[in-house]
Order: structure tokens, then C-alpha cells, then sequence
């Protein structure tokens, strides 16, 4: 035994130093040689400043966003503490935050019933998407409010919808952050924003 | 349920089956010591690496000698990741100035990841430096699966052999797998990952100006790191262990449906492989094939109710859409992600618990009761549907030595198993694997239940679901598997404990019996097939595999399983919440 232990310590910190050390350092110069933007998390840049990744998801509020979805991670989309809620569909926690929720989506847009992806939280807490169902509901409250016509609003949203990868992988998608950047360009606000 | 959701789990399913059989062989060559094509570049690397450790590459070891091995590698490894967690501080790579990680909790980490389950008791990204997920988690997600992968070898061997008292050499068998077919697979499979969005960096957190800000919060911290050559290994060595909380849910682990498709076929695609391994190297080709059946009817009939349950709109919820549409998938998305909808979060979830991999692409414990249920009964069928790197194909030899056993005892002669005759002594080695894990999954679960303030008080849900938690997190301890009910709050002292005792003897008091009934079967004489040899290459033996594996299962767990999953999906349905 003595000596399967010796041959352990020198194995593992040998061994260590190739794949724990090596390997990540080898991946991560050949990610940053080759795929910069995508190896540091497409970080979005307006007038200088960070603004955002282009993966992770922010909160929006108000009229004239499109609405994210409720997010779990630390007080909302804190991108150090991801998760989901955790609460189970039995939960009465979480039915009293779905109704909560889709009161609100209610009062601001209209009494249609609310996509589910609204008003439920993302497993990451990050989630960057809303179904087209969901961006479809909030787009004649957004029209609305940045005096632009509802074609108009639609057109972004095609813009900044995903579809099936390959026209088969995952489900569409619209991006929230970049649809509300591009709203804030084509529709600017009356007043600057805080 | 869609169309083309079902598209996009046969294509899956097609892939897997057709590498299958080219993967398999080559793992028997790298199990035979045969030549490989990636001789040229691993071959000095091997031979350096030997001669630094005092490894003897020829000499044979007994199924004793290969356990001690076995158990001295995963002492020291793990006794390092203790220190490195300890230590972190005062280590270079950690641009947060993250502080010690605390004692239990870096010791429950350290039995976690070196069993190869990846429970995390933890918050990543406020919790571990970068060293210590590169230099020790994801050091460990190689070194566990490897440790898998060489108890595959040496059990396949076992059945192979005849009349021989050795099993191979584990040093070599670990290092001939991690070389030749760890690192290659990982490191493809990172650069894939990051060409579609995975970050791989060192860089300090960001700090990012909301689009939208408000008085309580106008900076979103944005938490990096080198993700991506830890995400490709930590699926393809079934380890599961998350470079943040949220695992493969978080954007940064899992961006695109593609890199969610890799994942997901990475998990599965070894253990596959390992199906046509054992028919390779024992001789017998339709007997892999066979397991392999086996194996897909679980995976096909878990996969089939957890999505249709997961399809399913909440009962307790007014006014919301819940009907899937061209527009939305619908269904129960408290959970889950946009980008992968319904059907790809149900894919996931079940080959993660089929397998011993544990990453999360959803979260579990929001599922509905039954397709939580699909994910708990996954991994208390003992993980053998394709199951852990190695593990599954170990795990699921012992059900065939018990099927084989009970296709004798009702034809009334000794059973055999590819030419050997399976006797007393094998059936108690098979019988101490299947009782073991149900002792230590129920009592856990069980005292912790009694428990008010040590067990109960790390609920995050009521009623039957919180049971429900209990009894996932100790399954998923024993199993190895290290997914969760994520609710439970399992960084106290006695969680952390009692789960580290349940992941170390789920890992080692399982690896025993399953060597020394590889170490017997190798010493035992050959026996030619005769008329009333029941042969295990048929559909009847997958009927018969599939037969026994439901029966043991149910009979252990489903009182459980009642009280739990089933008891919430009736009162659920009943209109009851908690």
C-alpha cells in the first residue's frame, strides 16, 4: 500500500500540472487566438460602455421595454448568483408569484392570457430569450409607447429572433437586451434615460 | 409534445447508435494496450510519465492489488483537492480574492468530485477560484471518469479471461484512458463549445451599466472564467459538476441548442460505447448489443413520459398560455430555458440521470411530480441506462449476472455467463452491489426525515415534494450522480456530512464486490455453451434484463417513490398546493 501511495502523490500532481494546468491554458490561448469575442462572452459595447453579454439577460420595465422574464438569481439577474427558484409546480409560493406576475403583465398590456414563458423564471436566472409568443404580446404596448407603429416594432422583433438552429435545434427565440437596444436607436425615448 | 421536438431526440438517439460501435472498438483497443492512432503523440508522454511515477507498465495485478490502487489514487487525489479548496487564497488564478472555501464544505466537495458525482453544495462563482475549477474540480473530472473507465476494463477483462488470477494493471489502465481518449474527446469538443459562445478566459469579473437601470440596481457583475475546456470534459467523463450554480441552464455553459445537442450526446456517447466494448473484447458482439437494447428502452420510456409530462399545462394557474404553439413550446417552463424549450430540457434531464453525469440543463426540482419522478427512478435503477463513464456498464453487469442467475434457477441448471459458470460466490457479490446503494439512499433519507433541525430545515418546498428532496439528494449522492432538487439547501454540516459519506461509499464500497467478482469470474475454467445454456445475446435477454433490473427497483423504492412524486402529481391534480 505504501507504495501504490507513492506512485498516487507523483501520478496526481503530474498529472495535475498536464490536465489541470496545461489543457485549460492550451484551450483557453487557442479560444482567445481564435474566437475572442465568443471566448470572453460577446460583451456588448454602446458609446463606450459596457452595457452588457450578449448571453445574459437583464431586467426591463415599464411601458416601453420588452419585458424579460422573472429571474431567481440573486434579486434578479444577478449574473455572480445564477439559478432558478427552485419551487416545485405545487408550490403555493410559486402560484402566488405566477398570478402576481401575471397580474402585472395584465394591468400594463392587455387582459389576454399571459405566455407562460412571461411570467415564470428561467433555470439560470439569465435566460437572454422570450418566446415569439411572449415578444408578440408586449409588442403593441412597446408601439405604444415609443410612438412607433406596431409593423415597425414587428420588424425588430423578426430582426432579433432566432430560429431553430439548422431549422431543427432548440425553439425560437427573441433576444430581449439586443431587441431593447435596438428600440432605444430606431425610437429613442422622449427623455434621456437615467 | 411536437413533432419536432421527437425529431430532434430520434436524431439524437441515431448519432449515438451510429458511433457506437466505432467508439467501442476503439476503447478495446485502448483496454487491450493495441495500438491507436494517437500513439505517435501519448506514447513518450506515457512512457515519461511512467518512469516518473515508478509505474512497473507490465506487471499484472490481482483484483486486491487493483482496488488498493484504485483506493490510494482516490485518497491522495482527494486529500489535494481538500488542500487546494483550503488554500485558494493564497494561490495565484483568483482575480475575485475568493476566501478558503470552509472546512466541511471543501470536504464534501472533495469526496464529490472525486466519486464522480459533482454534487455542489456551493455557489461557483462566489465560492471556488479559477485554480482550484481548473487545477482541482476539472482535474477531477478526468481522473474520476478515468477511475470508471479502468474498473470497466478490468470487469470486461474479468468475463474475458479465463483461468487467470490478475486483471490488468490500473496505473496503466488509468493513464491509457485518460490520454487516449479523455483529453483528445475534451479538447475537440472545448474548441467546439467555444466557437459557439462558451467563455473560456481568466479575466477578472465584468462589470456591466444596465440598458435599464433603477435606484436599486444599475451594474449587473458578469462572472467568467475558463468554462468551456471544463464544460467538454465534465460532460463527456459524466460528471456534472457546474462552472456556475446554474450548470448547463447558465448562457455562458450552454449558449446555443447546438452546443446543448453536444452536451448532451458527450454525456451518453461513452457509456454507449462501452456496450460494444464488452461485446468486443468477451467475443460476443450481440451480447453488447443486447445490453445495449436493454438500455434503450429506459432511456426510450423515460424520455417519453418525462416530456409528455413536462408538455403538460399547471392546474393551479389562471390566465396564462400554457398550450404550446408555433409561437412557444409551452408547458411547465418555471425552470427552464427559452432557448431549449420543452422537449430539450426533458432530453436532458433524463440522460443526465440515465447516466451518472448529474449537469442540468433545467431544474429538476421545479419539474412536474411525474417527470420528476422519471428523473428520481433514473438514477435509483442504478444509473445502468448507458449510466456513468464505466460505472453504467459495471452497474448493469452485475443485473446480468442476476438475470442470468434467475433465467437458471427456472430452467434448474447453473447458469452461465459467456462461457462462465456463475456460482455462490458471484451471486453474493452481485446481491451486496444491489443492496448496498438502497441502504445507504433509504437510512440517510430516512434519519434525515426524523430530523426537524438537522434534516427538515433545508426544505425549500412543503408537502410531499419536500420528501421528494430529501430523498433525491441522498439518491443522487449515492448514485454518484450529483444533480439535485436544488431547493434543499444542503451547506449545512449535516447535509455536507452525511452527503459525503453517502458519495464515497456509493463510489467504493460499490467498486469492491464489483472487482472481486471480476477477479473470481477470471480465475474460473471455461464451459462451452450447451443446450441448456441460456444464451445472452437475444431479444429475450434484454426482455429478461429489462424484467429484472424494474423488479429489484420496485420492490426497494417504490413506498418511496409512493409517498413522494406520485402522492404530489394525485393532489396536484386534485387542486391541492403547498
Amino acid at each position: 500500500m505504501g507504495k501504490q501511495l507513492a506512485i498516487a502523490l507523483r501520478f496526481t500532481l503530474l498529472t495535475t500540472l498536464l490536465l489541470g494546468l496545461g489543457y485549460p491554458l492550451l484551450v483557453t490561448v487557442l479560444a482567445q487566438t481564435f474566437w475572442k469575442q465568443q471566448a470572453n462572452g460577446e460583451l456588448l459595447l454602446q458609446h463606450g460602455t459596457l452595457v452588457g453579454s450578449r448571453w445574459i439577460g437583464q431586467p426591463f420595465h415599464g411601458a416601453a421595454y420588452f419585458h424579460s422574464r422573472p429571474s431567481a438569481a440573486g434579486s434578479g439577474y444577478d449574473a455572480t448568483s445564477s439559478g432558478g427558484s427552485n419551487w416545485s409546480p405545487s408550490s403555493a409560493r410559486l402560484a402566488d408569484r405566477v398570478q402576481a406576475s401575471v397580474a402585472a403583465e395584465q394591468a400594463e398590456t392587455s387582459t389576454a392570457p399571459v405566455p407562460v414563458d412571461l411570467v415564470t423564471a428561467s433555470g439560470s436566472g439569465l435566460d437572454p430569450d422570450i418566446t415569439p409568443a411572449a415578444a408578440d404580446f408586449q409588442a403593441a404596448r412597446v408601439a405604444r409607447a415609443r410612438h412607433a407603429t406596431l409593423s415597425q416594432v414587428q420588424q425588430l422583433i423578426d430582426r432579433n429572433t432566432d430560429q431553430r438552429q439548422f431549422g431543427l435545434l432548440g425553439e425560437p427565440r427573441v433576444h430581449v437586451l439586443a431587441l431593447n437596444l435596438d428600440l432605444d436607436r430606431q425610437f429613442p425615448l422622449p427623455q434621456p434615460r437615467p | 409534445m411536437s413533432a419536432n421536438g421527437w425529431l430532434q431526440i430520434l436524431l439524437l438517439f441515431a448519432i449515438l447508435l451510429l458511433l457506437t460501435r466505432p467508439l467501442g472498438h476503439y476503447l478495446a483497443r485502448v483496454f487491450e494496450r493495441e495500438s491507436t492512432i494517437l500513439d505517435p503523440v501519448f506514447s513518450p508522454v506515457e512512457r515519461l510519465l511512467y518512469r516518473l511515477c515508478g509505474i512497473d507498465a507490465q506487471a499484472e495485478m490481482t483484483w486486491i492489488e487493483y482496488g488498493l490502487a484504485l483506493l490510494a489514487f482516490s485518497l491522495v487525489s482527494m486529500l489535494l483537492l481538500y488542500l487546494l479548496q483550503r488554500l485558494q487564497l493564497w494561490l495565484p488564478l483568483n482575480p475575485e480574492h475568493l476566501p478558503a472555501v470552509p472546512g466541511l464544505l471543501a470536504l464534501n466537495t472533495a469526496a464529490s468530485f472525486t466519486t464522480n458525482t459533482n454534487w455542489q453544495a456551493y455557489t461557483p462563482e462566489t465560492t471556488m477560484s479559477y485554480l482550484t475549477q481548473m487545477a482541482g474540480l476539472a482535474y477531477h473530472n478526468f481522473a474520476s471518469a478515468a477511475v470508471g473507465l479502468a474498473v470497466a476494463a478490468a470487469v470486461i477483462r474479468g468475463i474475458a479471461r479465463r483461468e487467470q488470477q490478475t486483471l490488468g494493471n490500473f496505473w496503466v489502465d488509468l493513464t491509457r484512458v485518460t490520454f487516449r481518449v479523455l483529453l483528445p474527446g475534451a479538447f475537440v469538443l472545448a474548441l467546439i463549445l467555444v466557437s459557439q459562445g462558451v467563455v473560456q478566459n481568466l479575466r477578472p469579473y465584468d462589470t456591466a451599466h444596465l440598458v435599464q437601470p433603477t435606484a436599486a440596481q444599475s451594474t449587473q457583475r458578469i462572472a467568467q472564467g475558463p468554462v468551456a475546456s471544463q464544460e467538454a470534459i465534465k460532460e463527456l467523463g459524466t460528471n456534472g459538476g457546474g462552472f456556475f450554480n446554474a450548470n448547463s441552464a447558465h448562457p455562458f455553459e450552454n449558449p446555443t441548442p447546438l452546443t446543448n445537442f453536444l452536451e448532451i450526446l458527450a454525456i451518453l456517447l461513452l457509456p454507449a460505447a462501452l456496450t460494444a466494448t464488452l461485446g468486443r473484447i468477451t467475443g460476443s458482439p450481440r451480447h453488447g448489443w443486447a445490453v445495449f437494447a436493454a438500455m434503450s428502452v429506459f432511456f426510450f420510456a423515460g424520455i417519453l413520459v418525462a416530456y409528455w409530462a413536462e408538455s403538460a399545462p399547471n392546474p393551479l394557474w389562471h390566465s396564462v398560455s400554457q398550450h404550446a404553439s408555433v409561437s412557444q413550446s409551452g408547458g411547465n417552463m418555471e425552470g427552464k430555458e427559452v432557448r431549449f424549450g420543452i422537449a430539450n430540457s426533458s432530453l436532458f434531464a433524463v440522460a443526465t440521470t440515465d447516466t451518472s453525469c448529474g449537469a442540468v440543463n433545467s431544474m429538476h426540482d421545479s419539474f412536474t411530480p411525474l417527470g420528476g419522478l422519471v428523473v428520481l427512478t433514473n438514477m435509483l435503477l442504478g444509473e445502468v441506462v448507458f449510466g456513468g463513464v464505466g460505472s453504467g456498464i459495471y452497474g448493469m453487469i452485475i443485473f446480468v449476472v442476476l438475470a442470468v442467475f434467475i433465467a437458471g434457477l427456472m430452467v434448474g441448471r447453473t447458469p452461465e455467463y459467456l462461457g462462465k459458470k456463475i456460482e455462490a460466490y458471484d451471486v453474493k457479490m452481485a446481491m451486496l452491489y444491489t443492496l448496498i446503494f438502497p441502504l445507504i439512499v433509504l437510512t440517510s433519507a430516512a434519519i434525515s426525515l426524523l430530523l426537524p433541525h438537522l434534516g427538515l430545515s433545508s426544505l425549500n418546498n412543503s408537502g410531499p415534494h419536500g420528501l421528494t428532496e430529501i430523498l433525491y439528494a441522498y439518491t443522487s449522492a449515492a448514485a454518484n450522480n450529483g444533480s439535485a432538487f436544488a431547493g434543499l439547501n444542503a451547506n449545512t454540516d449535516w447535509y455536507n456530512l452525511t452527503l459525503a459519506f453517502a458519495m464515497l461509499a456509493g463510489r467504493f464500497l460499490m467498486i469492491v464486490p464489483v472487482l472481486a467478482l471480476a477477479g473470481n469470474l477470471a480465475s474460473k475454467r471455461y464451459t462451452p455453451p450447451s443446450q441448456g445454456t441460456f444464451p445472452v445475446t437475444t431479444p429475450l435477454f434484454a426482455v429478461l434484463l429489462v424484467s429484472v433490473i424494474l423488479i429489484v427497483v420496485a420492490l426497494t423504492f417504490f413506498p418511496a417513490l409512493s409517498l413522494g412524486p406520485v402522492l404530489e402529481h394525485l393532489l396536484l391534480h386534485a387542486g391541492h398546493s403547498f
